[in-house]
């Protein structure tokens, strides 16, 4: 390794570290601004030209609170804590490219680095929950470990199917791939299940049971302020981004669009594309915050392990066969929405088979009296 | 692997309150829990403990209807409206009828607010990031302006007088009201579709905390959590009052008395109190606004007592007043139905999730004001 080297891994490291930073701040910007239109307020609007400074306020508040460590706490594992959950959140950066030029070190076993050190956070959000010696903490890091570890198993089997398909654990190879048709389009439940997965995986509405903001008034994170409470909250706001990220990578087909053939239009180009398709998928998350309520412990484990799971191997074995016996294109596309169609047949049977609206019933008033 | 029998377990103790985001107020509960499951729950109450029972005997009636404002502070004109009903029954007043119509008419929008209340406060609890919650605060705030039209203020208005009201509707309020009505027909509509079908919404709320119409009778339960057991028990038209004898409405009631049914119910009663607050507007006389007493506030029941009840937001709010004549009561007993409602609590928790217990408070509607008075 020449010093050229070095140079460029640390101004590479650099400028993704500034980049992450930046989507993050960014990030929580949309969110407050999106969210807000949905409940019909302007969300920030003071700190700067449509309050685009308030992350920036934010942040500043941050850095001056101070950082309180409850009495009885666990010093060392409760200092620790943030940085094991936030150091993943980074390190995957690492392996997911941006555009065909645009990465830090594209990996061979891409997707299985991210998805192995996404896992990872789990044991700093324990820690963080055993730590704090707190009832809320120590029950939300529970939550936290079975609703994590539960629903990595849909997600890896989801993204089995794309991976099976494209031949290669490598983002960029999946990426190339997908230039005659996006695995959306083969995959369409691997997509769904990896998404809902997904946002389960990040710990968002409406798996947002470890923080259970009404519940338990955030959970492993109750006892954290300052510095080190924004860690938490970085980890998530970029785990959300690569969960966004992944989802364009894996089905929406990264960054293809149209593009000039070749130049640095080309990579603008791609640049942009692949900024669009993560947000939409982002304002996608936000709108389901905004709009969903929240699951519960039991029902979000019998949906991962009654329905996900299921749906994950079904898809599986119906990629495996149309991979084996090599049959054309279509069928897999067929077979894939048959599913779909399936289940969603059956969530409307059980649906109609739970709705309460019969059993109500009005009685009419006539002039102050029950006429029936 | 150790067999789940043979793993010694605790019982864990989570005092939930009284500074805790989904109480309500300052309501403490301690559950006992298993794991996730709730063995045992204990409300604690008393901490907005003020003594209204006992500053009502030194006050005078007029300066009790403040008092009253403060009991059930996001129904305001109702609380007023039973102490005042109570005051007149004693002194055997006649009110004259644009007043009652008025206070018919106030009442029943603050039941719209009221609701509305619950509406965002339930969606939150049940995890919705504040969306419902500014549903139902856009709703009230448009409420709540009409009001301070009205009264002059957004939410302790005092303005129902012994005898009457304080006094007339300001200009144009028909016109006002009446616009004020489309809206929220509107604004409930958009509330309904937002939570009520919602499949998650479902999940959480369907089966959950049920408690069937006897219970909830032995319990003394009242108001929309009654009504959502579907015991037909409405003081609107059990003891009729003011001028609730005049209008056709609808009474919902629910039948597995879950969260579900109560927020339904709530729903439901929205839409009625806008038919009702419609055909008030409707029938309501030109006339004078208060009997001569209210105007001078000489208010001295004779040596006696009388109890008064009226249908409130949250359930049957009863005032037992007791007067020697003088110009302050001898005794007010007040019955909130907050507080009965939520004697059922533990009933409906024990045996549900910890989530649970934060979502049948929440169908609850408790207001802490007027549990601890």
């Amino acid at each position: 390794m020449t010093w050229a080297d070095v140079g460029w891994l640390v101004l590479s490291v650099g400028l993704f570290l500034g980049f992450i930073s930046f989507v993050v701040l960014f990030l929580t910007y949309a969110e407050r601004k999106f969210i807000g239109r949905i409940q019909q307020r302007l969300g920030p609007m003071r700190t700067g030209p449509f309050g685009l400074l308030q992350p920036v306020a934010d942040a500043i508040k941050l850095l001056s609170k101070e950082d309180l460590v409850p009495g009885r706490a666990d010093r060392f594992l409760f200092w620790i804590a943030p940085l094991i959950v936030f150091v993943p959140a980074i390190v995957i950066w690492v392996s997911i490219p941006f555009t065909r030029d645009i990465v830090i070190e594209n990996l061979e076993l891409g997707i299985f680095f991210v998805l192995a050190v996404m896992g990872l956070s789990i044991a700093g959000i324990l820690m963080a929950g055993w730590s704090s010696f707190n009832k809320y903490a120590m029950l939300g890091a529970v939550r936290a470990a079975a609703q994590l570890i539960s629903y990595e198993l849909p997600l890896l089997v989801a993204v089995l199917g794309v991976v099976m398909i494209a031949g290669s654990l490598d983002l960029q190879v999946i990426v190339a791939e997908q230039n005659t048709v996006w695995y959306i389009v083969l995959q369409p439940v691997a997509f769904l299940l990896f998404f809902t997965a997904g946002l389960a995986e990040v710990g968002r509405t409406p798996f947002d049971i470890p923080m259970a903001e009404s519940e338990l008034i955030g959970g492993p994170f109750v006892e954290y302020s300052g510095m080190h409470w924004s860690m938490f909250f970085m980890a998530e706001y970029a785990n959300t981004f690569a969960i966004a990220v992944l989802t364009t990578l894996l089905f929406l087909g990264g960054w293809r669009g149209p593009a000039p053939a070749t130049g640095w239009g080309q990579d603008v180009m791609m640049a942009f594309w692949f900024l669009t398709k993560a947000s939409a998928v982002i304002l996608v998350i936000f709108w389901i915050r905004a709009t969903i309520p929240r699951l519960r412990i039991d029902q979000l484990m019998s949906l991962a392990w009654k329905v996900l799971l299921p749906l994950a191997f079904a898809n599986l074995v119906m990629t495996a066969f149309y991979l084996f016996y090599g049959w054309p294109d279509w069928s897999i596309v067929l077979l894939s929405l048959g599913l779909l169609m399936a289940t969603v047949y059956g969530y409307y049977v059980r649906r109609r088979s739970r709705l309460p609206r019969p059993v109500t019933v009005k009685l009419r008033v006539r002039q102050g009296r029950i006429v029936g | 692997m150790v067999a789940e029998a043979d793993l010694q377990t605790v019982d864990m103790l989570l005092n939930m309150g009284p500074q805790h985001p989904s109480t309500h107020g300052v309501f403490r509960i301690v559950l006992t829990i298993d794991g996730e499951r709730i063995v045992d729950a204990e409300p604690h109450i008393g901490y907005l403990h003020r003594g209204t029972e006992k500053l009502c005997e030194r006050e005078n009636y007029r300066q009790i209807i403040t008092l009253f404002d403060r009991l059930d502070y996001v129904a305001n004109f109702n609380n007023e409206l039973v102490f005042v009903m109570a005051a007149e029954k004693l002194m055997g007043l006649e009110v004259p009828e644009r007043a009652q119509f008025i206070r018919v008419i106030l009442a029943e929008l603050n039941r719209i607010s009221s609701h509305m209340l619950f509406y965002g406060a339930f969606g939150t609890d049940i995890g919705v990031l504040a969306t419902p919650f500014m549903y139902g605060f856009r709703e009230r705030e448009r409420i709540q302006q009409l009001f301070e039209a009205v009264t002059g203020a957004r939410m302790m208005h005092s303005y129902f007088r012994v005898g009457g009201v304080a006094d007339d509707l300001p200009d144009g309020f028909t016109a006002h009201t009446r616009a004020l009505l489309d809206e929220l027909k509107r604004g409930v509509q958009e509330c309904d579709r937002l939570l009520t079908y919602n499949e998650i919404f479902l999940e959480r709320t369907v089966n959950v905390g049920a408690i069937t119409g006897e219970e909830a009778i032995d319990f003394g339960v009242s108001g929309p959590v009654l009504r959502a057991s579907g015991v037909p028990m409405d003081v609107r038209v059990a003891e009729p009052y003011l001028v609730y004898d005049r209008f056709d409405y609808e009474i919902p009631l629910g039948k597995n008395g879950d969260c579900w049914d109560r927020f339904w119910v709530r729903i439901e009663e929205m839409r009625q109190s806008i038919a009702i607050v419609e055909q008030a507007l409707a029938m309501m006389p030109e006339g004078p606004f208060q009997a001569p007493v209210a105007k001078f506030g000489f208010v001295r029941p004779p040596r006696g007592d009388t109890y008064a009840r009226a249908e409130n937001p949250r359930g049957d709010f009863g005032v037992y007043l007791v007067s020697q004549g003088e110009n302050t009561p001898y005794r007010v007993k007040i019955r909130g139905p907050s507080f009965c409602n939520l004697m059922a609590l533990k009933r409906m928790t024990v045996g549900h999730y910890i989530a649970d217990a934060v979502v049948i408070l929440g169908s609850l509607d408790i207001v802490l004001g007027e549990v601890d008075r």
